[in-house]
């Protein structure tokens, strides 16, 4: 998976559109926000229509309007205070939006609990690392899986229950032995989350969204603070996944050439709202963009 | 390195033991140090040491070490587990003692109650406590942790001055009710109390069960006779110059160990599983519990209801063992559940050992100690009176006479004993924070997740290609 072609947007979105084709056509409508420059996509498994959230007399966000397609990698960029993790907040519950409607999976969302949205397979990580520092890594990562028996109390406590939690743990303690060894954290599971280092960190966040069996991940800048190497790792994984997986990726990233590299689809927020979005050279070249955000950078 | 964190370097020796046994060894090494301090204690007191006074003063500590060990197990699924920062366990407490001595008290007692089973009364005084528990959380737990304190703290103290008030002392229920089908009353009047600041006798409570071992008539021991165990076990002790109070107070004793190590079994397996792990998360950042889909409210209120009826528990039988409960005594007063508070962060938040370590420290060296250690002052100095006021204590001082302001401190060593608990807790927060064990890894998983090499476990490599044979 290492080998996986970074900007090699071409021909993946096809073929993953034969899982869900009810859906290509429930959300035809939100097509028609795509702008010109921009080609045939696949069915859209994510859809953000007049997002508003207001703080004060702050509006964060205001009237953003995207779509993420099944099994692409897209970025989300834009300047400080664009709006981009407070978007990411009003998708996962985190916050309540003033306005709009959010649709996953054909699904209207908006407004449902944190827990309900990542049950339903839409999980986030964190701009900082947020780890279960007094929990080990390998805790932090078996808390992750959806629908664990041992959860509710009875099974937990009663003598004749308890046996389908340890057997259901054991199949999961194998699911995160693989995770750690395909993030090479694996020395690290015994290890209180709290004294791993800033780039351990950012594996583990994504490791443990991972093991929700997510199908769409928002990543909250997931290479910030991480070193070039750790950087690479982390979008191999991101790439191998995308393969096995099919899954899903919104990524916000402030690193222009990341996204342009690895993503084949690009939104650019400023003040709250969208600016652009498309294939990244078609971004490069928007005037738009160049005068609101990408003015020094080119 | 701390003394706790070298004893847990020692224990390595014996990896191959199971954790749970080293903990019930590191608990008895603990008790067996305290009973060899007051063992020497009982013997410089003033009552002298003998197997009676030996006896009596190691029923009482391990008395005191049982009820808080009870209290701070549950507090430490609120507190260290879940990170409920629940302030009104003494309110909880009272709820289920109450609950309980309304439920169990004989409709002709005084104040009158319903007269039910013992069973019931537990049950009952268990359920009541987990449902005001549940009032209580249902809309502080929405908000910041800060909230839920200001509220139970709060209703720690309603709930006491509830009790205390007359209006409750003693009243009928459904007697405006007098609704008849077929000359049969469907509501008959209910007479119930609390009997306000008179408190409550509670006849029928559990250390009757525990005297029905030893007389035949319980209830009153004097009017009856010792059964056949009661005069074996009763004429062997007191042959041995134990008072017969002191072996039916121990045998109520051995109660309550029995249900400290219930409440530890329980704790203990709520601890390591997948509902465990959902708990710390939500203490850790609940946040990110909730963004991996864990339904953190839902979590927090069954907890606070599991913990709040296991506090109520610990009420009944902390009040029931004198048979009498009343709003004023300390039991239900807001330092009790400082007193735990404190227990808990001596022994470590979040474990469950260090739970029943931070009771028995607690009860012992800083609750009984300063008592049993100003008995043994003024006996040995032979102070004499305590001063009538600090001014007559501390003049004396001044002619290089200390006696008069050491009397007056043993004397006074209950209000004595808050600068005590007030420095152990400075130094703690200044050196050891987590407590004996609140560092200590406790993995929440049904099933050990890791082997002792560090290595995934042995039986799961079997599919894996075998780079860690055994």
């Amino acid at each position: 998976m290492s080998d996986a072609s970074p900007a090699g947007e071409g021909g993946e979105p096809a073929t993953t559109g034969e899982d869900r084709p009810t859906e290509a056509t429930g959300d035809g409508t939100a097509e028609t926000t795509a702008d010109d420059a921009e080609e045939h996509r696949g069915p859209s498994e994510l859809v953000v229509e007049d997002l508003v959230k207001q703080f004060g007399g702050v509006t964060a966000v205001d009237g953003a309007t995207f779509e993420v397609e099944e099994g692409s990698l897209t970025g989300l960029i834009g300047p400080n205070g664009a709006g981009k993790s407070t978007t990411f907040n009003c998708i996962t519950g985190v916050h309540e939006p003033d306005g709009g409607r959010v649709t996953f999976r054909g699904e209207d969302i908006t407004g449902l609990r944190t827990a309900r949205i990542a049950n339903r397979g839409l999980v986030r990580t964190f701009q900082i690392a947020r780890e279960l520092e007094e929990m080990t890594v390998l805790e932090n990562l078996m808390l992750s899986p959806q629908g664990q028996v041992g959860e509710r109390l009875s099974h937990a406590v009663l003598p004749g229950l308890r046996g389908r939690v340890r057997d259901q743990e054991r199949d999961l303690r194998e699911e995160v032995w693989e995770t750690l060894e395909l993030f090479e954290i694996d020395h690290l599971a015994g290890e209180h989350a709290g004294n791993l280092s800033g780039g351990q960190r950012k594996l583990l966040e994504l490791a443990r969204a991972l093991m929700t069996d997510p199908d769409l991940l928002l990543l909250d800048e997931p290479f910030a603070g991480v070193n070039p190497t750790l950087e690479e790792k982390l979008l191999d994984r991101i790439h191998g996944l995308r393969e096995s997986e099919n899954l899903t990726f919104l990524l916000v990233e402030h690193d222009m050439d990341l996204i342009m590299d690895n993503c084949e689809h690009v939104i650019v927020m400023h003040q709250g709202s969208v600016l652009a979005e498309g294939p990244p050279e078609a971004i490069r070249n928007n005037d738009r963009v160049i005068d609101a955000y990408l003015g020094d950078e080119l | 390195m701390s003394a706790a964190d070298t004893l847990a370097e020692r224990f390595d020796r014996f990896e191959d033991t199971p954790r749970w046994l080293l903990d019930v060894g590191l608990i008895a090494a603990t008790m067996g140090s305290i009973y060899l301090l007051f063992t020497i204690f009982t013997f410089v007191g003033p009552a002298g040491g003998t197997f009676g006074t030996v006896v009596a003063n190691l029923q009482t500590i391990t008395f005191w070490t049982a009820l808080y060990a009870m209290m701070v197990l549950a507090l430490n699924l609120h507190w260290g587990y879940t990170g409920l920062f629940n302030i009104g366990v003494a309110g909880f407490m009272a709820i289920g003692v109450y609950a309980f001595a309304v439920l169990t008290v004989p409709p002709t007692g005084s104040p009158p109650g319903l007269g039910l089973p013992l069973w019931v009364g537990i049950i009952g005084g268990m359920l009541a406590a987990a449902l005001v528990g549940a009032v209580t959380a249902l809309p502080a737990l929405r908000l910041r942790a800060d909230y839920l304190a200001i509220v139970t703290v709060a209703l720690s103290e309603i709930i006491r001055l509830t009790l205390l008030s007359t209006k409750f002392e003693s009243f009928t229920l459904f007697a405006n009710l007098d609704y008849e089908v077929g000359g049969v009353e469907i509501l008959p009047d209910v007479a119930l109390g609390t009997g306000a600041g008179r408190g409550m006798n509670i006849p029928v409570n559990p250390s009757i069960p525990v005297k029905s071992i030893f007389y035949t008539n319980p209830s009153n021991p004097a009017a009856g006779e010792r059964t056949a165990v009661g005069e074996a076990v009763l004429g062997a002790f007191v042959d041995a110059g134990v008072r017969e109070t002191v072996v039916v107070s121990l045998a109520y004793t051995l109660l309550l160990i029995g249900v400290v190590a219930l409440f530890y079994w329980l704790l203990v397996r709520v601890g390591n599983s997948p509902f465990g792990r959902v708990l710390k998360a939500i203490r850790e950042d609940e946040l990110v519990a909730n963004s991996l889909g864990k339904d953190t409210r839902l979590f927090k209120i069954k907890v606070f209801m599991l913990g709040c009826a296991l506090m109520g528990l610990g009420g009944i039988l902390w009040e029931a063992q004198r048979g009498f409960t009343d709003p004023t005594s300390t039991t239900f007063r807001p330092i009790q559940t400082f007193y735990i508070f404190v227990a808990l962060i001596i022994g470590g938040a979040g474990s469950n050992t260090g739970s029943v370590l931070g009771g028995a420290l607690f009860a012992s060296l800083l609750f009984q100690g300063p008592l049993f250690v100003s008995r043994i002052v003024s006996h040995l100095l032979n102070l004499g009176d305590t001063p009538g006021s600090f001014a007559a204590a501390v003049g004396p001082v001044f002619a290089l006479e200390v006696g008069p302001l050491l009397a007056y401190a043993a004397g006074n060593i209950e209000q004595l004993r808050f600068v005590l608990l007030g420095l152990v807790l400075v130094y703690l927060m200044q050196n050891r924070p987590q407590g004996l064990l609140g560092h200590r890894k406790e993995v929440a998983a049904s099933v050990p997740l890791i082997d002792r090499d560090g290595n995934r476990p042995r039986d799961a490599t079997a599919s894996d290609g075998g780079e860690r044979d055994e």
